[in-house]
């Protein structure tokens, strides 16, 4: 990228996790609903209507800005920010403005294997417009429609300062932001259903430190496409700047079938908001209580337990990394740990064994049948070769099925193993007499031999002998017949 | 029914025929609609008349069973201004922008209305979107003072005012921004309370100015007020603003002998030049008769009151240019014809749907608000405010009510303010700043100018509507005037 210093901030807009929208009480699960059927006269704007604050909604946005390290405004102000759009019914949207939830925060973050770490502007909550829906061909013929089901479902928005360089970078703090917000339960933090939408603002410059001409970008509803996009904008820019041509301050559009960024009509930079406090909600104060009681229900952020996981279990960065992405998968880790304190065993059957089944069943870990106590008292089993590893493997998947615990579906199918080591010293002495060809070869140091006495004693246990168990007592018996 | 014989019926009076049996809900409500048939094609007090609905609900009532506990407006008909929402019922704001509008839901005080057994006879004239102070602003032609039909019923509640007066219905809601239920009341002379901001839900009334609207009954005694405003008041989940407050009850209004002990502010800045003479002087002698009588009486000054008016139409406009936003042809409501693409069919629904009054109010309000203005002006506005009711609080640590003229002057005739909107505001300079402090304020009748009525307001601190009720209606006992009663108007005096 020849020599330009590259600016990014992103803006992160979350559809909370609310049951109800964020000033009335209708529901947020829209995906799939027929258009306009999740609206009351609240969200439509209804002449006479009013909005009333869902205290949800400020619980979730104060957990998200405690989270980022923020520091909190003691007052919450809802500004309205008016302009005029059909999938805006009011004709303003209820927002925040000076008094945001938070401001000043934090976001660390990994790239490339090191960690940076990213101021955060400010967290502040606003209610999410209706949606557009366009119909038929063509610009003459066409129509437009409105579905309000989405107006008034509670956004938290995270604006980051220009700290990221590279696009790169961009997408990595983007997947970071979800990851948190996944951890939080503050958001679902989905992207492909919108609810989960990122802009971000980029400059290029010849002099490090300094800031270019600002261009904002739009409608990127993928980490790919921000990748993309901020890439594009980057060659683009530079090639303008090369040719010793002024980069434009504007708003350009994603287009994401001709991969390109495209520029917005200009009217969007003039427009003025006209903020001003929404007289229909007063201001709140926010109460210390509430504070504590949020910060008390706050989880570990997923960086941080990710370091913990490789300094106190010595996992790989890899298998810390895939873990604590997934938080369920991570929280099932370390529940599992508290009744079978072997980390690295643990980690080998959840990356490998479970991961396998979750993904053929299209699955996630709290929804599956298993638990950690399940997989504990399997591996319990297991380190003390009382069920081989094949038969494990055979009793994990049984355990998903029925959600019956190791021991009851060991019993259930019959497989009584042969834990006794004394019984199981009978079984070998037995074969020991009954192949003494083997036993001779054996001793005189054919290696193969001692393979088929092992297999003589498994098919005389039918299998339900611990194999390690088998070869460390025949081992023994061999040696002391020897 | 004879109307010259219930002119001094009280909700009581109605309650004891009910129960005596001389009376059905059917009855009155017939009466009422006869007289409104009778009487509102010169006056022009409803835009729409509720009868079939009214008589239905009516003739259900009929068949109650009347004991001892009536609910406080069993079988009383109300009207409603036609800002206030009205389930299934057009509610069209004064405005061709809503003139097909029919709410999906009723305002909380519609509902509280009809829980206290009150019957909904009709949605009544008003200035657009509750902007004006004359009802000439209405998209559907003035409504018309009963005392004297040449001249305005006040506004914005006018049609509200000249309904009661006229004695179509015995009982009105209005709304009050700046004036606009105290200033058509004494302009009719009949009783208007602004209740403290907070007191009654706001749901379901449109907004015009949301930090400033307040729903207020319209009665033609103090008495009934209160009772309209018992049944209205009280918190309401789905208005925010609304104050965790318990409804407003009766039994808090103090009886006669604790009010003789209450003291008077009398507000130097309202007896300034800008009051016309005959108003002035009924006032000064209804306050003379005070002091005759041993009331305590202290001039007091509210010093920021020559600012309040101008804070008022900073704000006001500020807050309608946003709430009217959402009149764009999209939803809901009129919707211009033959547009070329979406900034056309803003442009055009809002050209043609608002009425001159209001474009200029969003006008006001776009601009104060637009950055690089918005500390000059919306900010400054709200500063005085502040300063405005600190001004109350004050005078409210020295004396209990405060006593001032509603009006500078008696109504005044159709289309003479109309062509100076400036002259036109300044009606509202005695009204406006209790608005602006949230206080609590009442007008009532308290004598004529070459029979028009003259409106006194009693002001107290906010919550204390027991006192401003106790006092108000002791002064209404005192002056003992005759209810209104104008004649001039409608068929039946034609002859
Ligand atoms: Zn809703």
């Amino acid at each position: 990228m020849a020599g330009y210093n590259v600016t990014i901030g992103i803006e992160v807009h979350c559809h909370l996790s609310t049951q109800a929208k964020m000033f009335c009480r209708c529901g947020t699960d829209y995906i799939g609903k027929e258009p306009n059927s999740l609206t009351c006269p609240v969200c439509l704007g209804i002449p006479g209507s009013l909005p009333v604050l869902n205290r949800k909604v400020l619980e979730l946005a104060l957990k998200a800005a405690l989270a980022l390290d923020c520091d909190i405004l003691p007052r919450v102000v809802f500004h309205r920010k008016n302009y005029f759009y059909p999938d805006l019914p009011k004709g303003y949207q209820i927002s925040q403005y000076d008094f945001p939830i938070g401001v000043n925060g934090i976001i660390r973050y990994e790239v490339g294997g090191l960690i940076r770490e990213i101021r955060i502007k400010r967290v502040h909550t606003e209610e999410d417009a209706g949606k557009l829906v366009h119909q038929g061909e063509g610009f003459r013929f066409a129509q437009s429609g409105v579905d309000y089901n989405r107006s008034g479902i509670p956004l938290v928005e995270i604006v980051t300062e220009p700290d990221l360089t590279s696009p790169e970078e961009a997408r990595e703090c983007l997947m970071m932001l979800r990851t948190i917000v996944r951890y939080l339960e503050v958001s679902d933090g989905n992207m492909e259903e919108g609810s989960l939408r990122c802009d971000a603002n980029i400059s290029l410059s010849n002099t490090p430190g300094e800031m270019g001409v600002k261009v904002e970008v739009k409608n990127m509803n993928s980490f790919r496409s921000v990748y993309r996009a901020l890439q594009f904008e980057v060659e683009r820019q530079s090639s303008i700047l090369r040719s010793n041509r002024p980069v434009i301050q504007e708003t350009r559009h994603w287009d994401e079938m001709k991969n390109v960024t495209v520029a917005a009509r200009g009217k969007e930079e003039a427009e003025d908001y006209r903020y001003f406090p929404d007289p229909d909600l007063l201001p709140m104060n926010i109460s210390d209580a509430l504070l504590t009681e949020i910060r008390a229900s706050l989880t570990e952020m997923p960086l941080h337990r990710k370091e913990r996981f490789m300094n106190d279990y010595e996992l790989t960065g890899n298998e810390a990394e895939i873990l604590v992405t997934n938080k369920n998968l991570a929280d099932f880790f370390e529940e599992c740990l508290k009744d079978f304190r072997k980390p690295r065993l643990v980690c080998n059957w959840v990356l490998t064994e479970i991961l396998r089944y979750l993904n053929e069943e299209g699955q996630e870990i709290n929804q599956s049948k298993l638990t950690p106590r399940m997989l504990a008292e399997l591996l319990r089993l297991l380190e003390k070769k009382e069920i081989s590893g094949t038969i494990a493997k055979n009793v994990l998947e049984d355990m998903f099925l029925t959600g019956s615990g190791p021991r009851e579906i060991i019993a259930r199918k019959g497989i009584s193993f042969i834990s006794n080591e004394k019984e199981l010293e009978k079984i070998v002495r037995e074969m020991i007499e009954k192949n003494p060809q083997s036993v001779a070869d054996y001793l005189s140091g054919k290696e193969k031999a001692f393979n088929f006495l092992v297999g003589a004693v498994m098919k005389a246990t039918r299998g339900q002998a611990s194999p390690e168990l088998v070869k460390t007592v025949l081992a023994r018996e061999l040696q002391a017949g020897g | 029914m004879n109307y010259e014989e219930f002119r001094d019926f009280r909700i009581a009076d109605f309650h004891r025929l009910f129960r005596s049996g001389e009376l059905t809900p059917s009855a009155l409500t017939t009466a009422f609609l006869d007289r409104i048939r009778q009487t509102d094609d010169r006056l022009n007090a409803f835009l729409l008349v509720n009868e079939e609905e009214a008589l239905r609900e009516a003739s259900e009532l009929d068949h109650a069973s009347l004991d001892d506990t009536l609910p406080s407006l069993f079988g009383i008909p109300v009207a409603v201004k036609d800002n206030i929402c009205t389930r299934g019922i057009p509610t069209t704001c004064g405005s061709k922008i809503l003139a097909d509008f029919r709410p999906p839901y009723n305002a909380t005080v519609v509902d509280r209305l009809r829980r206290s057994g009150a019957i909904l006879l009709g949605k009544t004239n008003l200035d657009q979107f509750a902007m004006g102070s004359s009802t000439e602003n209405s998209a559907f032609g003035p409504t018309r003072n009963p005392f004297d039909p040449e001249r305005v019923s006040g506004g914005s509640s006018g049609g509200s005012a000249a309904s009661v007066a006229a004695f179509q219905v015995p009982l009105a809601l209005g709304s009050d921004t700046g004036g606009s239920v105290r200033q058509p009341a004494a302009f009719c002379g009949v009783v208007g309370l602004r209740p403290t901001y907070g007191r009654i839900s706001r749901y379901g009334l449109i907004s015009f100015a949301s930090s400033l609207d307040q729903i207020g009954p319209i009665a033609r005694n103090v008495e009934d007020a209160a009772i309209l405003f018992e049944a209205l008041s009280g918190e309401d989940r789905q208005d925010s603003t609304c104050a965790p407050y318990p409804p407003f009850s009766c039994r808090e209004i103090p009886p006669a002998e604790t009010v003789r002990n209450v003291t008077i502010g009398v507000p130097r800045e309202y007896f300034t030049s800008g009051l016309e003479k005959p108003v002035a002087d009924v006032i000064r002698h209804t306050l003379d008769r005070l002091d005759r009588e041993g009331f305590r009486l202290q001039e007091i000054s509210l010093p920021h009151t020559d600012y309040a008016l101008e804070a008022y139409y900073i704000v006001a406009p500020a807050e309608a240019s946003s709430n009217l936003a959402r009149y764009g042809g999209v939803l809901y409501g009129y919707r211009s014809a033959n547009v070329q693409g979406l900034l056309d069919l803003y442009c055009k629904t809002r050209s043609e749907g608002f009425g001159l009054e209001v474009k200029r109010r969003i006008m006001l309000g776009t601009y104060s608000l637009s950055s690089g203005y918005y500390d000059e002006f919306y900010l400054k506005g709200m500063q005085v405010r502040t300063l405005v009711r600190r001004d109350f609080e004050k005078a409210f640590e020295q004396c209990d009510v405060l006593l001032s003229p509603v009006t500078p002057g008696v109504p005044f005739r159709i289309g003479e303010k109309v062509v100076d909107p400036y002259q036109m505001y300044l009606t509202d300079v005695y009204t406006v700043p209790s608005a602006m402090a949230g206080i609590a304020s009442l007008s009532l009748n308290c004598g004529y100018v070459e029979g028009l009525p003259v409106g006194m307001q009693v002001m107290t601190a906010p919550f204390r509507e027991g006192v401003l009720f106790g006092f108000s209606r002791w002064l209404e006992a005192f002056l003992d005037l005759p209810t209104p009663w104008p004649g001039r108007f409608g068929r039946e005096e034609a002859h």
